[in-house]
Order: C-alpha cells, then sequence, then structure tokens
C-alpha cells in the first residue's frame, strides 16, 4: 500500500483525557501537526495543551475537525457531545471502548446488539468512521512503536465501510510506529473490542491476521 | 518528606485460598494503623473500596476508632469517593474523628474511584458521574471553608442547604482536602485551580511520566493566585518494604497475582504475567518493592521529577500475610524515611 501518498498531512483529536493526550503526543513523535479540541472555550485548555501535549495546539471543536484526518477520544457516555455536521465528511477513528466492568453499565450499549462503533456511526452518519486505536493501552501506545520493517513489529486493526478512510487510517497507524491490519468492514470490529483476544494481548501482523480469521470462521459457524 | 501507608483493607485467606471474614480485613487494618503511629509513619490513608477481597468501606468510621487510638500519625481518607456520597455526612465523619484525635490529624482525600461500585450500590447514574463529583467537591469546600456553623449552597447534586448547622467545626479551622486523580489532566488542572493539594495514585508505568502533570497543577495553581506553597503533591503507589529485595519480590508477589487474577476475572483480562511484575518492581517502575536503599532511591528520583511532600504505599493486597505488612511499615518509618532524608539532605 502507498502510504505516502494516502496519509493524512494533519490531525485534529477530540478529547484531551488520558487517551487523546496519548494519540496526540504519538502523532507529534510521528511529525503530525496536531489540534486538540474539548468541549471547554480554547482558553480553559491551552494551558493543559502546552504543558501535556507540548507542541499540539488548543483549538475550537471545527477546528480541529477541518484536520484531514479526526480522532474521537471522549469518554463514550459523552459521545453526544460531538457535532455530527462537523464531522460529516470528515474520516474519523472512533478510539472509544464500551468496558462495562471497567467503567459501568450503559444502558443503550448493554442493550443493542451492534458494535459501539456501529452505534457511534450512526449518531455521526455522514462521517467515514473507522475503529481503531482502541485495543492499545495508552501507556504502550508511546512506548511499543517501532520503524516499518522492524522485527515483531506490533500491529494494530482497523474496520470501517469506507476504503478511503481505511487506506487513510493505515498510513497514520504505519506512521505511528504499527503495522495497520485491516479486519474488514466496521462491524468486523467486533474482533477488537473489550473482552477479545486482540484487545488483551499484543500482537505482529501475522499474528493479529491469524486471530481475526479464527474470529470470523467461529463468528461464521 | 513525609512517608506513609495506605489501604483498602484486605481480607485474608485461609490455607485453601478461600476468603476469611471481611470483619478480620478490618481488625487487621486497625492494628496496622495503630502500629503504624507507634513507630514512627507519618500518614496512613484509608481508601473507600466495595469489595469482598478490599472492604474498607467506611474511611471515616476506622479513622474515628484510629484517631482515639494514636497520637502523631496524620490520618486521611486514600480516598473517599465523593460523587456517590453525601458530602455534608462525609464533613461531619472526618470532622467528628478531627475532635477525637484532639486536631489537626485529620485530612480528606476526595476521589473519583477507580472502579463504579459505588454507582449501583448508592443508587446513582453513572451517565450523572463528571457533574456528580465536580458539584459535590464544590459542596464539601463550602462546608469546610465556611467561617460558621450555618452553611448555605445550592446546587445539582442534592437539594440545597439554607443557612443550616453542620457540626461539628474542625478543632483548627478547616481539614486539609486533597484531590485524588490517576493522571487525567484536567483533574490536574482542576485541583490547580481550585488551590486543592493533589494526590496522584501511581499504580502502573514509569512513576516519572507524571511530571507534566505536576507541572500543569503547579502552573494552575499560580495561575489562579494560589501561593506556591500551598501547591501540595503527594504519591499513593503500590509497594513492600523487606529487610531484603528478593524478600521484598517474594512477599509481595502472591497477592499482587491474586489481586490481578480477580480484577482480570472481573475485566475479561488474561493471566497476570510475572514478568511484567519483576518489570514494574524495578526501576523505573512503579511498584516500591524492594530493601529500604532500594526503596528510598526510587521514592527520592521521583521526588526530583514531582516534587512529592509525602509519599505513601499500599502493601496489603492479596490476602496478604499480616506479619509482612506489619514489617513493612515499620521499616517504612524505621528505614527507608531516614534514608529518604538524608538523600535529599545530600542533593
Amino acid at each position: 500500500m502507498n502510504t505516502a501518498a494516502t496519509g493524512p498531512r494533519s490531525i485534529g483529536i477530540l478529547g484531551a483525557g488520558r487517551v487523546g493526550t496519548a494519540v496526540a503526543r504519538q502523532s507529534l513523535r510521528a511529525g503530525y501537526p496536531v489540534k486538540i479540541a474539548t468541549t471547554k472555550p480554547v482558553e480553559e485548555i491551552a494551558m493543559l495543551v502546552d504543558i501535556i501535549t507540548p507542541g499540539a495546539r488548543a483549538v475550537e471543536a471545527s477546528e480541529a475537525a477541518n484536520a484531514d484526518l479526526v480522532v474521537i477520544a471522549v469518554p463514550l457516555h459523552k459521545y453526544r457531545s460531538l457535532n455530527p455536521r462537523l464531522l460529516a465528511g470528515k474520516t474519523v477513528i472512533d478510539v472509544m471502548n464500551y468496558w462495562a466492568p471497567v467503567d459501568g453499565l450503559i444502558d443503550e450499549f448493554e442493550n443493542d446488539p451492534r458494535t459501539s462503533s456501529e452505534i457511534i456511526q450512526a449518531f455521526l452518519p455522514e462521517a467515514h468512521l473507522v475503529k481503531s486505536l482502541n485495543h492499545i493501552g495508552y501507556h504502550e501506545l508511546e512506548e511499543d512503536g517501532k520503524k516499518a520493517g522492524a522485527v515483531d513489529r506490533r500491529a494494530l486493526a482497523l474496520a470501517g465501510d469506507d476504503d478511503h478512510a481505511k487506506r487513510m487510517v493505515a498510513a497514520y497507524l504505519d506512521r505511528l510506529g504499527y503495522d495497520p491490519v485491516d479486519a474488514g468492514p466496521l462491524c468486523a470490529g467486533r474482533a477488537f473490542q473489550p473482552g477479545t483476544e486482540i484487545f488483551n494481548g499484543s500482537h505482529t501482523a501475522d499474528q493479529l491476521h491469524a486471530v481475526l480469521a479464527a474470529a470470523l470462521a467461529s463468528s461464521a459457524s | 518528606m513525609e512517608i506513609g501507608a495506605y489501604s483498602f483493607g484486605d481480607t485474608p485467606l485461609n490455607p485453601d485460598g478461600t476468603p476469611r471474614p471481611t470483619a478480620e480485613a478490618i481488625r487487621n487494618l486497625f492494628e496496622a494503623i495503630v502500629h503504624a503511629d507507634k513507630v514512627g509513619l507519618d500518614y496512613f490513608g484509608v481508601g473507600e473500596h466495595h469489595t469482598t477481597s478490599m472492604p474498607a468501606s467506611s474511611p471515616g468510621t476506622l479513622i474515628a476508632a484510629a484517631a482515639a487510638a494514636t497520637t502523631q500519625i496524620t490520618l486521611g481518607s486514600a480516598a473517599s469517593i465523593i460523587g456517590t456520597d453525601d458530602p455534608v455526612r462525609v464533613f461531619q465523619q472526618f470532622a467528628t474523628a478531627d475532635a477525637i484525635s484532639g486536631g489537626g490529624r485529620i485530612e480528606i482525600t476526595a476521589g473519583r474511584g477507580s472502579s463504579v461500585e459505588t454507582f449501583p450500590l448508592f443508587g446513582y447514574d453513572l451517565a450523572d458521574y463528571d457533574e456528580l463529583y465536580a458539584d459535590k467537591l464544590q459542596l464539601l469546600m463550602t462546608i469546610n471553608d465556611s467561617t460558621t456553623e450555618h452553611v448555605s449552597w445550592a446546587g445539582t447534586a442534592r437539594p440545597a442547604l439554607a443557612n443550616l448547622a453542620v457540626v461539628p467545626r474542625p478543632v483548627n479551622g478547616p481539614l486539609p482536602i486533597w484531590l485524588a486523580t490517576g493522571g487525567n489532566a484536567a483533574s490536574s488542572a482542576r485541583a490547580g485551580s481550585l488551590g486543592l493539594p493533589i494526590s496522584y495514585g501511581i499504580i502502573g508505568g514509569a512513576p516519572h511520566r507524571f511530571a507534566p502533570l505536576a507541572q500543569l497543577y503547579r502552573a494552575s495553581a499560580a495561575q489562579a493566585g494560589h501561593p506556591a506553597e500551598n501547591a501540595k503533591v503527594s504519591v499513593a503507589a503500590l509497594g513492600l518494604v523487606a529487610p531484603t529485595k528478593g524478600e521484598a519480590l517474594d512477599r509481595f508477589y502472591p497477592g499482587w497475582n491474586n489481586l490481578n487474577v480477580e480484577m482480570g476475572r472481573l475485566r475479561g483480562w488474561p493471566a497476570p504475567d510475572k514478568r511484567a511484575y519483576l518489570a514494574q518492581a524495578e526501576a523505573p517502575g512503579a511498584y516500591y518493592v524492594g530493601d529500604p536503599d532500594d526503596v528510598a532511591e526510587r521514592i527520592v528520583h521521583l521526588h526530583g521529577h514531582l516534587g512529592q511532600m509525602r509519599h505513601f504505599l499500599q502493601t496489603d493486597i492479596g490476602g496478604l500475610p499480616h506479619e509482612h505488612f506489619i514489617e513493612s511499615l515499620t521499616l517504612l518509618a524505621t528505614e527507608v524515611k531516614p534514608r529518604v532524608e538524608r538523600l535529599l539532605k545530600a542533593q
């Protein structure tokens, strides 16, 4: 895959929690310009962004959404604070998880047979949503990355329904230091949600392909 | 620097691994606090926790009992989960303990809680998490800072207080209220702008990663006009001290493993990995498991990054034999603390 041609030129991150700031720092290390927005006014988060993610810029959500690639890293139960209009037509990574034992039961996700990302996609109908970066710990994201071609390079799965968006996300993951592995359509993200082998472990691309194939086979049977 | 300990309670295990009565955990914890006071530890925190393996659900009660049985140690919660409690009640319990202690030894640490058991237990909706926490912290501060016994407050988390007495008042003015956080940047900014001391719970990864958070905390405090000396940082971490590093590693491991097996069952994690344990127990890992030299050096190393004024360890997890807990408390007070002071002075 020619990642240089398809990769994003800028990253916008919605959310400045532990995950959002870790994604921001790793993106900065990879050389991307990074903008971060929360639901708070810019002046309220400017110092936080300067100190915790040096090099990134605090902006309003509308400006963060202007980046080539937008990463959603808000607490899942607050996803309705996202503005679907701002994300229409955008390539968006959903890093959020529904992880009830840790974050508590949320009826809406508990009682819906769809994956959390499919529910988010329905809320953001015009966004090109890609599920990824959700199955690596935020510490690990900044520690495990390696150059392309490195032995035992860790792989990260991605799932989505838009091929162009997936190519962009794959190029981004590669530049962050990880082998991208396409798991298939958005609903295939089920294979790397909390509680799965992929979510709990660390895998190379070959290993990840094998686990995904096994998961696909067992869901088909 | 103050050296201390904290605990969520640790239910002892029978030889076959089944739990003994939770009441024994409370009794053991009480005895450990009294012992910590005798050997000269500076601080003991009791963390609100609601599980069979960690049953210290009522820090205020335990601290009131400990206040009566100790003479010098500072006692506090580590932490009180105020989002699902009534701040009026939390304040009253700790102000009562303060009165029993004679005054000046009781603190409150307000936290969100690292797990979510308290939401169903006390009938709260998780969706209100942030609002509850912010609102109740503000109420707790209003009561604590009040110059009279009568308090007025209005918010969304509970009915308003219209000039109602909240008693007893602490003996020596407001109680120290700390804000506990596990590393969310917004929490550091919030503690700084509120002028509250901050307590970092560092339970994994390299602790010096928290340096930018402490920087943000101090910058937020300065920006809000709070004097620099009020911007205090403390560190809560896992650890155990034994005469030798080898003994410390062997003593702490079984309980660490038990706790991680239990969490793994709950959260769908794989079996815990001893290599990960051993890695975390070496510098710059998060577990202060070692002999007095090792633990003191690592506390002082972190001080170079965070400037913490207090460092306190959680030792009794997963059914740790009580005598190992007691010995660790003794070594912390009599061996680690003097080394930390010596090393800091030499800098």
